[in-house]
C-alpha cells in the first residue's frame, strides 16, 4: 500500500513541477498591494490621463470605482474625464480605425491585461523602454520587442538606452545588456518606480474588481465547510459504531 | 423502512447522540443550502448595465411648446412631458365639474407627494408621466383633438389606450367605467434649472 | 402524523413504485463494508456533474454565443452580474475537478479490478461517460472565445484534417464555415449546452443502474453476493448504503468542498492551470500565441499526439499522431478483456502487475507534464519513450497478468 500512496503523492504533486518558471527575461517583482487604496487611486488617476487615451477599459464601470472608496462626485471629478456618465463603461476616446493608422495595430483592451501578462511582466514592461531610432515610434522595449506603443511616460522617467556590458569577473565574460538612463526624467527613478507601482497595482485591481471581496467571502466560506467537516465526521462516526 | 431495521437495528439505536447528529447536520446542511442559493437567486437581480441605462435621464425642455408632447426614455420605458396650453389645463377642471374621472384627487399612489395636486405636477404647465396603460402597460395614444367622432362628445383632450380602450385626461387622470384601474404613474422627477428637468431621481445627489 | 405520512406513501406507491425503489437503491443497496477513501470518487463526481449543470444554467442567463459577443459577456459575468463571479469560477474549476475525480474513480477501477467480470459493461458505460465528459471540457473551453480558446480548437478540428480522403470535407462540415469562426461557436454552444448535457446524464443514470444490478466491487476485489445470510438472504459482508455511506460519503463531500471553495476563493487560475492566462486575450484569428498548450486534462493525450515524428507505412507522422490519440484514450475500454489474472484487486497481484501500473501512473503523468511544455528534442524524445510505456501497459497485460505471482484472494471481506 505504501508504494501506491507514494504514486498518489507523485500524482497529485505533478502539477506544481510545472509552476517552475519557463525561461525568459527575468521579470521585476511588482511591489503592490492590492489593499492600499491610496495606492490604487493614484494609479487610477494614472490610468485614465494616460492609458485611457488610447486605450479602453470596456468591460469596467467607473462606479465600480466606489470599491476604492471614492465617492460619485469624486469619480466624476477625478476620473470621468470625457462627457460619459457614472455609470458608464469607461471606453477609450480614441477610435479603433485611427488607432490602427496612427500605431499599425489597434491599441488592445486594458481591462484583463494583468490576467493575461501578470502584474510583474507589466512592471518590468513600463520600466524598461528604450530608445531605439531603428524602429517607427523611436522607441523599443526590453521584454517586448518592437512593441507599437511608445513611451508614453517618458517624461516623467526620461530617456533609456541600451548599452552591452561584457561582464567581467563573475558574469563569466558574457555580454549583458542594460539599460541605462541617458535623460533624466522630471522624477527620480525610485520615485517613478513608485509611479508604476501604482499604476500596476491599479491595473491588477481593474483586471478582477472583486478579487479582495473573493478572498473575504472565502475565508467566512472555509470557516463554515471545517465547522460542517466536524460535525459530518462526528455524524458518519456515529452510524458506523454499528459495523466495526 | 421497518423490515430493514429488524436485521440492521437501525431504529432501535436510533439514541439521542445519533438522532441530535442527525437534526444538527440537517439544520447546518440546510444553512449551507440557503447560503448557496443566495448569490445564484442575487445574479437575476438587474445588473450594473442594467441599472447604468436605468439611470435618471436630464432633459431639456427649452424648446418644448405649448401643447406639444416630447417622449423620453428611462429604464426602458417612455415617459411623456407634456407642456399644456391654459385650454388643456382649464379642460381639467370642467371633466372634475362632470364626474367623469375615477379618481379625480389622485387619491391613490399613483405619484410622488409633490405631483398629488391637481394637474399632478410640479410646476402647473408641464405634466411628467409614464406613457405605460395601467391596465395591461399598452402605450396609450395622444389625442389633443376636441369631440372626434371615435371618442365621442365629451373628448377634451387626453390619452387613449388602443389596446383596451381606457382613456386619461391631460394630467393622466383615468376615465371612470374602463379597464384601467388607476391614474397614470407619476416617475420620480425634479427641475435641475428651469428648463432642465431630472428624470428618475428627486435630486441629483440621489441618483 | 406517521399514519398519514404512511397512506400518502402507499397512494403514491400504488402509483409510482417510490418505496421500492428507495429500498433498491439506497436502503436494501447492500455496498460491501470495506470501502476505502478510493470509493468517494464516484459520488463526488456526481456532485461536481450537479454543480455543472447549476452553474451551467445561470451562466446561460448572461453568455452570448457570438464570436463578436463571446469575450465580452465573460466579463460581464464576472463584473456586471451580482454574484455571477462565483458562478463563472465555480463552473470553470468544476471543469478541472470533474477530470480530478473522474481519473481517480478511473484509477480505483484499474486498482482493484472494476472492470473485470461481471462489471465490464458497467466500464464500458463509465468510458462512454468519459468521452462525453472530454467532449464537453472542449466545447465548454471554446465559449469564453479568448485566445486558448480558439486555437486549442483550431488544433483539435485540423485533427479531422488528417483523416485520409474526407478529412477536409468533414472539418468543414464540422464548423459549419472553411475555418473556425462564429458558425462554429454557435453550434459548439449548442452541443455543450444541450446536446452533451443530456448524453451525460442519461449514461450516468445507466452507469447507476448497472452499478445496481451487478453491485459495488471492493478494495479486496470479492463478489459479496456470493456469501449471502442463509435466512435473510443479505450478503454478510454487505451494508445497506443508507444509512451508512449516505453518511460516509456527506463527509466526503465536504472534505472535497474545502478543496474546491479553497481553489474558487483563494486561486481560481489555480496558477495558470484551470484559466489559462492567454484566454484572457480575445480571440485573435491572425495571431497564434507563442506557448499553446491544452488544458491540464487533456495533455497526456496530446503529448502523443505529438510524439510521433515520422512516416511509418505510407501513412504520414500527422495521422499517426491522431491515431495514437485516439487509441490512448480507447484503449481503456479495452481493459476488462486485457486483464487475465486470476484475481482482481491488487492487493492480491503479483509484483509485476505492481510494477505495470506504477509505470502506467508515470507515463501519464510524465506525458501530461510534457504536452504543457513547448517541445525541445529532449522532451520529445522523453514523450516517445513515455508512449511506449503506455501502450505497453495495456498490449502486455494479457501476458504478464497471466505469469504473474498472485496471492490467493480471500472469501470475506477483511476487517
Amino acid at each position: 500500500m505504501n508504494k501506491i500512496k507514494i504514486i498518489v503523492i507523485i500524482f497529485l504533486l505533478a502539477p506544481l513541477a510545472a509552476f517552475a518558471a519557463e525561461p525568459g527575461m527575468p521579470l521585476d517583482p511588482a511591489p503592490i498591494d492590492s489593499k492600499d487604496n491610496e495606492s490604487l487611486q493614484r494609479g487610477a488617476e494614472t490610468f485614465v490621463n494616460y492609458c485611457l487615451t488610447c486605450h479602453g477599459a470596456s468591460y469596467m464601470r467607473y462606479n465600480r470605482h466606489r470599491d476604492l472608496g471614492y465617492s460619485e462626485p469624486e469619480m466624476l471629478k477625478k476620473l470621468v474625464l470625457t462627457d460619459q456618465k457614472v455609470g458608464d463603461l469607461m471606453l477609450s476616446s480614441m477610435r479603433e480605425k485611427e488607432g490602427e493608422q496612427w500605431f499599425g495595430v489597434v491599441p488592445p483592451d486594458l481591462s484583463v491585461t494583468a490576467r493575461a501578462r501578470g502584474a510583474d511582466w507589466l512592471y518590468t514592461y513600463l520600466r524598461a523602454f528604450y530608445r531605439d531610432e531603428s524602429t517607427v515610434s523611436g522607441w523599443n522595449n526590453l521584454v517586448f520587442d518592437r512593441v507599437a506603443m511608445p513611451h508614453v511616460l517618458w517624461e516623467l522617467q526620461g530617456e533609456q538606452i541600451l548599452v552591452t556590458e561584457t561582464a567581467g569577473n563573475d558574469g563569466g565574460g558574457k555580454d549583458v545588456q542594460k539599460l541605462h538612463l541617458e535623460v533624466p526624467g522630471t522624477l527620480t527613478t525610485a520615485e517613478y518606480d513608485q509611479y508604476v507601482a501604482d499604476l500596476v497595482n491599479y491595473m491588477v485591481y481593474l483586471s478582477e474588481p472583486v478579487a479582495n471581496y473573493r478572498k473575504e467571502l472565502g475565508i467566512y466560506v472555509m470557516l463554515f465547510l471545517f465547522f460542517m467537516l466536524g460535525l459530518t465526521y462526528a455524524l458518519k462516526r456515529e452510524y458506523w459504531r454499528d459495523i466495526h | 423502512m421497518a423490515d430493514t431495521g429488524s436485521s440492521f437495528k437501525i431504529e432501535k439505536e436510533m439514541n439521542s447522540r445519533r438522532r441530535f447528529l442527525v437534526a444538527a447536520t440537517t439544520v447546518v446542511g440546510g444553512v449551507a443550502t440557503v447560503g448557496v442559493a443566495t448569490p445564484f437567486i442575487l445574479s437575476m437581480m438587474p445588473s450594473e448595465r442594467a441599472k447604468a441605462a436605468g439611470a435618471p435621464v436630464e432633459v431639456d425642455i427649452s424648446k418644448l411648446e405649448p401643447g406639444q408632447l416630447l417622449l423620453v426614455e428611462w429604464r426602458g420605458k417612455v415617459v411623456w412631458v407634456l407642456k399644456r396650453t391654459p385650454t388643456m389645463l382649464e379642460s381639467l377642471d370642467l371633466l372634475e365639474e362632470e364626474g367623469l374621472l375615477a379618481d379625480p384627487d389622485s387619491e391613490k399612489d399613483q405619484q410622488p407627494e409633490y405631483a398629488k395636486n391637481h394637474t399632478r405636477s410640479i410646476k402647473p404647465e408641464t405634466l411628467v408621466v409614464e406613457g405605460l396603460c395601467t391596465h395591461l402597460g399598452c402605450s396609450p395614444v395622444f389625442r389633443k383633438d376636441i369631440a372626434p367622432e371615435d371618442l365621442g362628445e365629451d373628448w377634451l383632450g387626453g390619452f387613449f389606450c388602443p389596446c383596451h380602450g381606457s382613456k386619461f385626461d391631460l394630467a393622466g387622470r383615468v376615465y371612470k367605467n374602463l379597464p384601467a384601474p388607476t391614474n397614470l404613474v407619476v416617475p420620480p422627477h425634479t427641475y435641475l434649472s428651469d428648463n432642465l428637468l431630472l428624470i428618475g431621481a428627486e435630486s441629483k445627489e440621489s441618483a | 402524523m406517521s399514519k398519514e405520512k404512511n397512506s400518502i406513501m402507499s397512494w403514491i406507491d400504488k402509483r409510482f413504485p417510490l418505496t421500492a425503489n428507495w429500498k433498491a437503491h439506497l436502503t436494501e443497496y447492500y455496498a460491501p463494508k470495506n470501502f476505502n477513501f478510493w470509493y468517494y470518487f464516484g459520488s463526488l463526481a456526481f456532485l461536481v456533474l450537479v454543480n455543472q449543470f447549476i452553474t451551467g444554467i445561470f451562466l446561460t442567463m448572461n453568455y452570448k454565443p457570438d464570436a463578436g459577443l463571446a469575450f465580452s459577456s465573460v466579463e460581464y459575468i464576472m463584473r456586471d452580474v451580482d454574484y455571477g463571479w462565483l458562478i463563472r469560477y465555480m463552473h470553470s474549476t468544476g471543469a478541472s475537478m470533474f477530470f480530478v475525480v473522474v481519473y481517480l474513480h478511473m484509477f480505483r477501477g484499474m486498482m482493484y479490478g472494476s472492470y473485470r467480470k461481471p462489471r465490464e459493461l458497467l466500464w464500458l458505460i463509465g468510458m462512454g461517460i468519459f468521452f462525453v465528459l472530454m467532449s464537453l471540457a472542449f466545447t465548454g473551453y471554446i465559449l469564453p472565445w479568448g485566445q486558448m480558446s480558439y486555437w486549442g480548437a483550431q488544433v483539435i478540428v485540423s485533427m479531422f484534417g488528417a483523416i485520409p480522403v474526407i478529412g477536409d470535407t468533414l472539418s468543414h462540415w464540422l464548423l459549419g464555415d472553411f475555418m473556425l469562426s462564429d458558425a462554429a461557436l454557435n453550434r459548439f454552444f449548442a452541443y455543450h449546452v444541450v446536446t452533451l448535457p443530456i448524453l451525460l446524464l442519461v449514461l450516468v443514470v445507466v452507469h447507476i443502474i448497472a452499478l445496481h444490478e451487478v453491485g459495488s466491487n471492493n478494495p479486496d476485489g470479492i463478489e459479496i453476493k456470493a456469501n449471502r445470510d442463509p435466512q435473510t438472504n443479505i450478503p454478510v459482508d454487505g451494508i445497506p448504503f443508507h444509512p451508512y455511506y449516505t453518511v460516509k460519503d456527506i463527509f466526503g463531500v465536504i472534505a472535497f468542498l474545502i478543496v474546491f471553495s479553497g481553489i474558487i476563493f483563494f486561486a481560481p487560475e489555480f496558477g495558470g492551470y484551470f484559466l489559462e492566462h492567454n484566454n484572457f486575450i480575445p480571440a485573435n484569428t491572425l495571431q497564434t500565441p507563442d506557448h499553446i498548450a491544452p488544458v491540464w486534462y487533456f495533455t497526456p493525450y496530446y503529448s502523443m499526439l505529438r510524439a510521433v515524428t515520422i512516416n511509418f507505412l505510407g501513412v504520414d507522422a500527422k495521422l499517426w499522431g491522431v491515431i495514437l490519440m485516439a487509441a490512448s484514450v480507447i484503449i481503456f475500454a479495452f481493459l476488462p478483456w486485457l486483464d487475465r489474472s486470476p484475481v482482481k484487486s491488487i492487493r492480491y497481484k503479483g509484483p509485476i502487475f505492481k510494477f505495470a501500473l506504477a509505470m502506467f501512473v508515470l507515463s501519464f503523468v510524465v506525458l501530461g507534464f510534457l504536452g504543457m511544455k513547448s517541445p525541445t528534442p529532449l522532451y520529445t524524445l522523453l514523450a516517445q519513450i513515455f508512449t511506449f510505456i503506455y501502450f505497453a501497459f495495456f498490449i502486455l497485460m494479457p501476458w504478464y497478468s497471466k505469469i504473474d505471482k498472485t496471492k490467493p484472494e480471500p472469501t470475506r471481506v477483511k476487517e
